[in-house]
């Protein structure tokens, strides 16, 4: 058979490509330039190869930051799942009350990053905020500005505060699209509560779970502006995440080649776990 | 197995009901005998599915009482009732296998697992899913995960009805007349009572010994298959079921005879009594036939459907529409017709004089 050839297409295509090309593939390719390169400015480059990524994979301060913020993400999402689902299954289906819920469920995603560090920053200020005089008055000592224990259970609750919302929106979303037939089906199955959650709701929800769980995982593992504003990322280095590292070296110390590096391993990571993540939820879905 | 009964059952969804229109479910009495196929047909929001509900417990009536046999159930929950419900869209449990779907109500209620097995290798085998047993739901298509669905209410043997909620409104066209005649098998076979709810005439007429047909809100009859046809008690009962319905013609009574466009008629009724705000005279397009004795009238439209042709005549400002075989020739000039006395009724707002 033959195919009709028409190059015109690729006009169509050209203003996308265009596009990419200008906000993501150019500057992806300067940080790849400045990965194998060392610059002393005025635009001089001396080659160095993978030196570089071999320095950062080295890096006892690389892997430290790694290790810190698969702890923060792994946190944030074992608290942020499952209460998010269970606020959307207590929410109202039906009624007035409907609106107010998602009104407020709404806000925290409303508040733009570093407002929401600065709200929780003052917030929990062990003299003056009322989260901080309340801890400590309570015979508790509370100080995330010198505690690192305490600045870790400020940054996990601000998360969990500022983005449960989204998972409590989309698993009520998802539940909302679940028909009723099923549910009085259930009924007539003699089912329980549970079995009612768990051979109905949670399968349905799977889909709009998965992404949730890749938006907040994305969301968490690249937090930068929040922590930067509640700890930057003290006390010491303990709340030091990878995007807070990575901007100490890169704009801190202007090391610019093991910034680059940095960035395209930051990013394999975390395409790498999105892949995994997806995979496994996924499985056995298109049979 | 039970005889269900409904005694003055209202329905709203109302809150405070006050006029007859806040009423999705008008006054309903019926009777329904154990083991009887039974269909309930009426167009879409009629009230149909409400009235399935509240059998099934889904939903409490407003007003009035569900009997099973002669206890009152109107209070007892869905799970009590020992009832099975089909949907129009096959419910499904998708994580589970097809045997784990059969099993499931069994096992909430708590049955031994070696019995669970040989209800539902029963039933697969009833339902021709044995070779799928194994399978999980979810990847079954439309006419198997209702087949499923049917299954879930057959394991278990203590059901007192099985209901269908317009069941096969996503099947394809070919495993509908299947599906069809497997459910009138395993009627024959089981002799549970069931309840099948459609708007699908063919349906209902092929399934059930007895229809009830519903019309906004209230049953307006009951009978099986050719009282509805031949003795329709309502003008909706005359139109909705055959196709074409039933011709539905103004008339008035004058000098102790019914008129049509003021020709004299001859019906099976008897005069009406009462003062009524409007009659009708009702006759099915079958018994209207071309009779050089009859009215005179205009032919507006032949359809030839093969073996009979559809014609439309006009009178007096109505159409009429008739059934002719084949082989009757249709006069040319000067087309008269009339009714065939025995099946012409009169209409009294709707309801038939006897």
């Amino acid at each position: 058979m033959d195919k009709t050839t028409n190059q015109k297409a690729w006009l169509f295509v050209i203003p996308v490509v265009v596009l990419v090309a200008f906000n993501a593939l150019i500057p992806l390719m300067t940080v790849v330039n400045y990965s194998v390169q060392e610059t002393f400015g005025d635009n001089v480059f001396f080659w160095e190869g993978v030196k570089w990524f071999e320095q950062v994979l080295n890096s006892d301060r690389f892997h430290a930051s790694f290790l810190r913020q698969l702890a923060f993400t792994g946190m944030i999402l074992a608290i942020e799942v499952p209460l998010g689902i269970a606020v959307a299954l207590s929410m109202p289906r039906k009624g007035p009350w409907v609106s107010v819920c998602l009104v407020l469920m709404a806000l925290p995603l409303l508040i733009p990053w570093n407002v929401v560090g600065a709200m929780w920053n003052i917030f929990a200020l062990p003299d003056t905020g009322l989260l901080g005089r309340m801890i400590n008055g309570l015979g508790i000592e509370y100080n995330f500005t010198q505690q690192p224990v305490a600045a870790w259970m400020t940054t996990v609750v601000m998360d969990v505060w500022h983005w449960t919302s989204l998972v409590v929106l989309l698993a009520y979303a998802g539940l909302c699209s679940i028909p009723d037939a099923y549910y009085q089906a259930a009924k007539i199955d003699g089912a329980s509560s549970w079995a009612v959650f768990w051979r109905i709701q949670l399968p349905k929800l799977k889909r709009v779970l998965t992404i949730a769980i890749l938006l907040r995982f994305m969301d968490s593992f690249m937090i930068y502006t929040e922590p930067f504003v509640l700890t930057g990322g003290g006390p010491g280095n303990t709340t030091t995440f990878l995007s807070i590292d990575l901007v100490k070296i890169a704009l801190g110390q202007f090391d610019l080649g093991p910034a680059a590096a940095m960035s395209l391993i930051y990013f394999l990571i975390v395409l790498l776990l999105c892949w995994v993540f997806y995979t496994l939820m996924m499985r056995g879905e298109d049979r | 197995m039970a005889k269900i009964t409904l005694q003055h059952v209202k329905h709203s969804y109302l809150p405070h009901p006050a006029q007859p229109q806040d009423y999705a479910l008008q006054e309903v009495d019926a009777v329904w005998s154990d083991g009887g196929a039974y269909a309930l047909l009426g167009p879409s929001g009629c009230g149909k599915t409400t009235l399935l509900n509240i059998i099934s417990g889904l939903l409490t009536p407003s007003e009035g009482r569900v009997l099973f046999d002669d206890d009152d159930v109107t209070d007892i929950a869905t799970t009590e009732r020992h009832i099975a419900q089909i949907f129009q869209f096959p419910v499904v449990y998708d994580t589970m296998s097809v045997f784990d779907n059969l099993a499931f109500p069994l096992r909430n209620r708590g049955v031994a697992e070696d019995k669970v097995k040989l209800r539902v290798n029963e039933v697969a085998a009833m339902l021709d899913l044995d070779d799928s047993l194994r399978r999980r739901a979810s990847g079954l298509t439309a006419d198997g995960k209702q087949k499923i669905s049917l299954g879930r209410g057959l394991v278990r043997e203590d059901v007192n009805v099985i209901m269908f909620d317009e069941p096969l409104t996503v099947i394809d066209p070919h495993l509908k007349w299947l599906l069809r005649s497997k459910l009138k098998e395993l009627h024959q076979q089981l002799g549970i009572t069931m309840i099948y709810v459609t708007h699908d005439q063919t349906e209902a007429l092929t399934f059930a010994d007895r229809v009830l047909v519903m019309f906004e809100g209230t049953v307006v009859q009951v009978g099986t298959p050719v009282d509805l046809f031949e003795r329709p008690e309502h003008t909706f009962v005359g139109h909705f079921i055959g196709s074409p319905g039933m011709n539905i013609l103004p008339c008035e009574i004058q000098g102790g005879a019914a008129l049509f466009a003021g020709n004299v008629l001859r019906t099976a009724s008897s005069l009406p009594t009462k003062d009524s705000e409007r009659i009708e005279v009702g006759v099915r397009p079958g018994f209207v036939r071309f009779d050089d004795g009859g009215f005179a009238v205009e032919i507006v439209n032949v359809e030839d459907l093969g073996r009979y042709k559809i014609v439309v005549v006009a009178h007096g400002g109505s159409t009429i529409k008739m059934i002719v075989d084949e082989d009757i020739q249709i006069p040319s000039e000067n087309p008269r017709i009339s009714f065939d006395p025995n099946h012409t009724r009169l209409y009294a707002d709707g309801w038939v004089v006897e």
